[in-house]
């Protein structure tokens, strides 16, 4: 292999890194304005009568999920709207943990979407109207982060809590189940 | 052996027959107390009129209305409680946490249950103990959403025909006794404000009081007095705000200065931060019948984080002292000026008279959350003495002189820093969990805990509904490594007697009983019977979930004596069990979870009641 082509192949593979990189960081802050709508986030895992399978997942989903911008939008929104009072750093407290593997309602991120924007039975408050729809979904996509479901380039690598919790970098990937205690 | 009983039967005189079943019958105790007993007339007796003779039931979480938990009857002893065996279980239907104790009036069990706040009636005449009704109140499920420390009910209460009690979204509730149909209810809290009701209402000279919770809600506090037969509001007084909403008039005597002024309630926040301040009650109240006093302690201001309002933050962690018949205020004592860690003063209030000069001084006993032992009397609220009864370095003491708390200002939180080795951390030395206090000791038998944090404070924003804290915390192990404790404190010679040293913290109350016995669980669902006098631990049963319930004893329709508790592990302590917490994050439950770690591996969810007799 000569050195040039050797030289070329690490030019191809760092642009193809700063390109994902780029898109890691894409902020869609010129992109069409998206519509103030809340949610079409996807019931829990359910029987789909005459279906089979779940509908796709709301096409907005991606420009959120996975996204350092949106992911650091929402934790911010995460500690100022106090989810943080009820779910700690993920661990829970009045409301379920979120960094485990369990998902009362859901873990792709338009059902934590649409659990955010429309609340849930069992004391979930629903912030429609409280928050934007983009504030919403960033929200979703950082609640996602707790359990490590994003790549790792794309999350903090410095926990923004006092107290000592593990940074986003090296919380372990959980599985998504739903939980089979949804009545707790 | 004629001298042993000359000495009982001395002993049983001078107590004035206070609460012992043994005066009821007009013969002496049989229970063998072997070591000699102290003198009465050295130690503190409960308040003979809030203590009356004992019947047999057990009608309130208190026991009487001096908050002694104690039971007179005496068949179980030392001697005998190794044989202590199960009569009969019975399961609640819940997983949450559950604090209240079972209630028996005259052959039937009363159990209320953590949310959903179902009311069972229990028949015990029957073999097995089978259900007579159900009552389900059907509490808002949102609720569940703004109870800060897992959805725990703190107990019923019976008076004249009727169970009362509250539901976490709530509303206070009357039943009839027998039937089981609803006399009347009345709602209190608005859960979209975050208001809860956990506490254990208590009955009194026709009224019912009930407090709310939500402390960690931005909530505003609160006790109110419904009249016992129709539930319509009586009298209504906050703990913030100005006098004539804390129902402060000319009748209000605090007895030191820091607690005399116009309008503190106002003068000691911010502007309108007594609107979200707490000062809530939702622990234990008592009651005088001599002076018509209830008396009940305030819980913490908010948010925790205290950069956010500075000053005394009136009427919040003290101790109030009201009139039962207009609410109006007597007396107040502020444990804790300007709270900084979460130590709400909610604790049980024990009406005692203990030995002073030639006679006795009525006073209230209070193993306070700050980690004192308060005695303070009971007409004016001086503090005559205040000691700590376990390891703190958060205050320097409490100048008797004053009144007031010594803060130590290394451990005050400040926001955007961390302040560490906090101890007690913020559930207190002791949290909500009521000791037991026996006339035959004179000691106060104290279930708490040896937790230290480190508190990260934190700019809270007030959202209606949402937590209002501002705090990161992570408790631990305090000095020695063991989490809890079970003390028995002699509360005229200000010292411990004894002390078992206990792994977990503990969050169960205890009972003490007339044969010599002390009873209280273990969140790894230990119930341990152990000797009053000594602390020796005497006989012990693995319950199915921790245990962090008020035992009882009671003499049943065939006139053994009974012990009950209700196992079900959960309450802030536990809500990494019965909320299924992930214990990688050390800041879960409010700082619990880091504590307690190791609890998901050794106890389950549950709620099952449990029945002890001595075999025939």
């Amino acid at each position: 292999m000569s050195s040039r082509f050797r030289a070329s192949l690490l030019a191809l593979g760092l642009a193809a890194f700063a390109l994902a990189a780029c898109d890691r960081e894409e902020r869609h802050s010129r992109s069409k304005p998206l519509g103030e709508t809340i949610p079409a986030g996807e019931s829990p895992d359910t029987i789909w009568p005459a279906q089979g399978s779940p509908p796709p997942p709301d096409p907005r989903a991606k420009l959120y999920d996975n996204n350092a911008p949106a992911m650091a939008e929402g934790q911010f929104l995460y500690n100022q709207m106090n989810c943080v009072g009820c779910h700690s750093h993920g661990g829970g407290g009045m409301g379920p943990p979120l960094m485990d593997d369990e998902w009362r309602y859901g873990g792709r991120i338009d059902q934590i979407a649409a659990t955010i924007a429309e609340g849930r039975p069992n004391g979930m408050p629903s912030w429609r109207g409280k928050l934007t729809d983009d504030q919403i979904w960033k929200l979703a996509a950082y609640v996602r982060s707790l359990s490590g479901q994003p790549s790792k380039d794309a999350v903090a690598s410095r926990a923004e809590s006092m107290s000592a919790t593990t940074p986003q970098t090296l919380t372990p990937r959980e599985p998504a189940h739903t939980s089979d205690t949804a009545d707790q | 052996m004629r001298r042993v009983r000359t000495a009982l039967l001395g002993v049983i005189a001078v107590a004035a027959c206070a609460g012992l079943e043994a005066c009821n019958k007009g013969q002496p105790s049989t229970a063998p107390i072997k070591s000699e007993p102290l003198q009465s007339g050295e130690h503190a007796l409960p308040a003979s009129a809030a203590s009356p003779r004992d019947d047999g039931n057990w009608v309130m979480p208190s026991k009487d209305y001096a908050a002694t938990r104690f039971s007179a009857l005496n068949q179980i002893t030392p001697a005998n409680v190794s044989k202590l065996a199960i009569r009969f279980t019975f399961s609640t239907a819940t997983t949450k946490g559950y604090e209240a104790p079972p209630l028996v009036v005259n052959g039937t069990m009363y159990l209320i249950t953590p949310f959903p706040n179902f009311l069972y009636a229990l028949d015990l005449t029957k073999p097995g103990a089978p259900a007579k009704w159900v009552f389900k109140p059907k509490p808002l499920a949102a609720s569940q959403g703004v109870a800060c420390c897992d959805v725990v009910n703190r107990g019923a209460v019976y008076d004249a025909g009727k169970i009362f009690f509250n539901t976490l979204d709530g509303q206070t509730i009357a039943v009839d006794a027998n039937s089981g149909q609803q006399v009347w209810r009345t709602q209190l809290g608005d859960i979209q404000k975050g208001e809860t009701i956990t506490m254990a209402p208590l009955v009194a000279g026709g009224k019912v009081f009930v407090g709310n919770s939500g402390g960690e809600m931005g909530v505003r506090g609160w006790i109110a007095a419904l009249d016992e037969g129709s539930g319509k509001l009586a009298w209504k007084a906050f703990n913030t705000g100005p006098d004539k909403d804390v129902l402060i008039g000319p009748r209000f005597k605090p007895f030191y200065a820091s607690d005399q002024g116009k309008d503190l309630g106002v003068k000691t926040w911010p502007p309108d931060a007594w609107k979200i301040g707490g000062g809530t009650v939702w622990g234990w109240l008592s009651y005088d019948p001599e002076t018509k006093l209830v008396f009940y302690g305030v819980g913490n201001p908010g948010p925790w984080n205290a950069d956010q309002r500075p000053g005394d933050n009136k009427w919040t962690t003290g101790v109030f002292a009201r009139d039962i018949d207009t609410g109006q205020a007597a007396w107040f004592y502020q444990t804790t000026p300007h709270d900084i860690f979460d130590h709400d003063d909610i604790n049980e209030i024990i009406l005692a008279d203990i030995p002073w000069g030639n006679g006795r001084r009525p006073v209230i006993l209070r193993p306070a959350r700050a980690g004192f032992f308060y005695v303070q009397d009971r007409r004016t609220g001086q503090v005559l003495s205040a000691t700590p009864y376990g390891y703190v370095n958060a205050y320097r003491g409490v100048d008797l002189k004053t009144g007031a708390m010594l803060p130590n200002p290394d451990k005050e939180p400040k926001q955007g820093r961390v302040t560490r080795d906090i101890c007690p951390a913020a559930p207190g030395l002791k949290d909500w969990n009521p000791s037991a206090f026996s006339p035959l000791t004179g000691l106060v038998y104290i279930p708490h805990n040896n937790l230290c944090m480190d508190f990260g404070a934190m700019q809270a924003n007030y959202i209606a509904g949402t937590p209002y804290v501002g705090a990161d915390v992570k408790m631990y192990a305090g000095p020695g490594g063991n989490r809890g404790a079970f003390t028995a404190w002699d509360p005229v010679h200000r010292r411990a007697v004894w002390e078992i040293k206990e792994d977990l913290p503990v969050w169960s109350p205890a009972l003490a009983t007339g044969g010599g016995l002390v009873f209280y669980g273990t969140m790894d669902g230990w119930f341990k019977a152990v000797d009053a006098r000594t602390g020796r631990e005497l006989w012990k049963f693995k319950a199915g979930s921790g245990i962090i319930g008020q035992p009882i004893s009671y003499r049943g329709p065939d006139g053994r004596q009974y012990i009950a508790v209700v196992a079900g592990v959960g309450g802030w302590a536990g809500a990494v069990v019965s909320g299924k917490m992930d214990t990688r994050d050390p800041t879960g439950a409010l700082g619990f979870a880091n504590a307690v770690k190791d609890l998901p591996m050794k106890t389950t969810a549950g709620g099952m009641l449990y029945v002890f007799t001595l075999p025939r």
